[in-house]
């Protein structure tokens, strides 16, 4: 409360009562029937006034920001699951060939820089010193939704950078893991038995061991996509990129309760969401599971 | 058993070349009074000032800093720090999730549920946000709130992994002998189920210090460090608001990055080595 007082300096005592009115502070009801206004309240889709963006509703800060964070963490995180785990399959496939052990090692090298920091390089490396890409922001302020065409092309073109530090800095994590599970796979005597019957090689390495060794990758996807939220704070504030990790990060400075506390909401759904995708996904994958009831 | 196990790490070259970088950082950073040229914030010599955001030249071999600093002093000096928080952090989470998982995967019942349930929560929690939370509130600045915070956020995975590996081998048959033996669970826990998990436990080691590595320098980059402490972490904040990427000065900004990586890589290998030493199917077909 002082926080806001603070700064709309020279408040009459009127006015700063309408203000604790209207962030629901001038009661003296208890902690717990405050909690459960908050939730019929949220219910209701309202989430309350944020400090730093006075008068404007949490609510509507957020479906500022949600969108630009779910586009491009959503994209890139789809994009270095499907390379990752595409190249894991092969390089457990040909485990002792040059080739795997040099894209191994490339990427346990790459996987140990943090992840800012190769932002920050591919920043200076092809926004400073050869102007291909911009330096950050979500789209171009020449063009508005009004412009159709040029306004995606601009906000691809501004997703570019983010989205690919994200995605080779994440790449090798899908790598080893399906690497590893494919690796156990590979041993089992149905691949061996799969081969003496003369089973083409393509398709035991698809049908047979990768599809088999993929679960774990599939619900950890599933789980990464409920951390995208949260993940995506520091690339945001390297590539000023007004997504929802970014606001985040000033709520915390300007100590914002209510955005806080509703970007932790969103937080927690994602999280619950992507279990429960997950489940899913496992079930549809996996017949020891879906037959599991029976 | 643990003897074995270490001979078959020090006979592994992937093993081998992570620990030497590492020892060379430890090297780097006890020595570092030594081997640095200047100091960490010495910006003249001899009553002459060193030239500011000056590019790397023979006296000072990456360059200096807005301020003048000598950068490869920094970054010399800068390894105690970050080195230190690092281990810090490795050990502290290591401790901590293997008293949890050893704990609870050896109790089962009840408190096994309980203590699960929590670690579970840990575990769905995304650590970054909380991380800024937390450091942002904590009121001191500096090292122990991180190794504090990144202590805090990175338990609960090592936990749930030696937990499980505790409730597979509880369920072998020498346990069962020495529990009909009569052995107090303290007695079984620490000399029978510890050395089997050894491997597991160099495992998490490596994985949280790489984490907690990064960690610190994410921390430090966006500003919820001590700015004034000299850590890589640090050195990136400084650069990114100096405007070092305006100014070309890729001396300031690349190496901190690049001494990141190599240590996170020494970690990334030595781990890589205990997985191959630990599951036969992956050291050979």
């Amino acid at each position: 409360m002082s926080i806001l007082v603070n700064r709309i300096q020279g408040a009459d005592a009127e006015s700063i009562d309408a203000i604790r009115a209207a962030f629901g502070i001038d009661t003296n009801k208890s902690i717990v029937t405050q909690y459960f206004e908050y939730l019929h309240n949220f219910i209701k889709g309202d989430l309350g006034v944020s400090l730093t963006n006075f008068p404007t509703k949490v609510w509507d800060v957020l479906a500022q920001a949600l969108p630009w964070t779910i586009g491009l963490m959503g994209l890139a995180t789809l994009f270095s699951f499907m390379l990752g785990t595409m190249m894991g399959i092969f390089v457990a496939w040909r485990r002792d060939t040059k080739l795997s052990h040099t894209i191994l090692g490339l990427f346990l090298f790459i996987r140990s820089f943090p992840y800012f920091w190769l932002g920050l390089i591919l920043v200076y490396f092809f926004a400073f010193q050869n102007t291909i890409f911009p330096l950050g922001g979500a789209y171009s302020i020449r063009y508005s939704k009004a412009d159709g065409w040029d306004y995606i092309l601009s906000i691809l073109y501004h997703g570019l950078l983010p989205g690919l530090t994200i995605t080779i800095s994440s790449m090798g994590y899908w790598m080893l893991m399906i690497r590893n599970n494919m690796i156990n796979v590979l041993a089992e005597d149905y691949i061996l038995v799969a081969k003496a019957k003369g089973l083409p090689l393509n398709r035991i390495k698809t049908y047979y061991a990768a599809k088999n060794a993929i679960l774990p990758s599939v619900s950890g996807f599933a789980m990464a996509l409920g951390f995208i939220i949260g993940g995506s704070i520091v690339t945001e504030i390297v590539f000023s990129y007004p997504g929802i990790g970014f606001m985040l990060f000033q709520a915390v400075q300007q100590q914002d309760y209510p955005l806080l506390q509703a970007i932790f909401l969103f937080i927690a759904i994602g999280v619950l969401i992507a279990n429960f995708l997950s489940d899913i996904m496992i079930m549809i994958l996996d017949p020891r599971v879906r037959d599991g009831s029976k | 058993m643990i003897k074995d196990m270490f001979r078959l790490f020090f006979e592994n070259k992937k093993a081998l070349s992570g620990l030497i970088i590492l020892i060379c950082f430890i090297f780097v950073a006890v020595a570092a009074p030594l081997v640095a040229p200047y100091g960490p914030k010495q910006n003249e010599m001899d009553g002459k000032s060193f030239p500011l955001m000056d590019s790397p030249s023979p006296r000072h071999i990456l360059g200096t800093t807005h301020a003048g600093y000598d950068i490869f002093s920094r970054l010399i000096h800068g390894t105690q720090l970050t080195l230190g928080v690092g281990l810090t952090t490795g050990i502290i989470t290591t401790f901590v999730s293997l008293l949890v998982g050893l704990f609870s995967g050896y109790m089962k019942g009840p408190i096994d549920d309980g203590i699960s349930f929590i670690t579970n929560v840990f575990l769905v929690i995304p650590s970054l946000p909380l991380i800024i939370v937390i450091a942002s509130y904590v009121p001191m600045r500096g090292v122990i709130p991180i190794i504090f915070v990144l202590s805090i956020t990175g338990w609960a995975w090592g936990a749930r992994v030696v937990r499980a590996q505790v409730l597979s081998i509880g369920e072998r048959e020498f346990i069962k002998v020495s529990e009909v033996l009569g052995e107090r669970p303290i007695v079984i826990v620490f000399r029978e189920i510890l050395p089997n998990i050894i491997s597991l436990v160099m495992a998490t080691f490596f994985t949280s210090t790489i984490a907690a590595i990064i960690g610190e320098a994410t921390l430090e980059f966006i500003g919820l460090g001590n700015v004034a402490a000299v850590t890589w972490g640090t050195m990136l904040f400084w650069a990114q608001n100096n405007g070092a990427l305006l100014f070309g000065a890729w001396w300031w900004f690349l190496p901190p990055g690049v001494c990141i990586g190599l240590l996170g890589t020494s970690f990334a290998l030595m781990n890589f080595a205990i997985d191959e030493i630990s599951n036969p199917k992956i050291r050979k077909r």
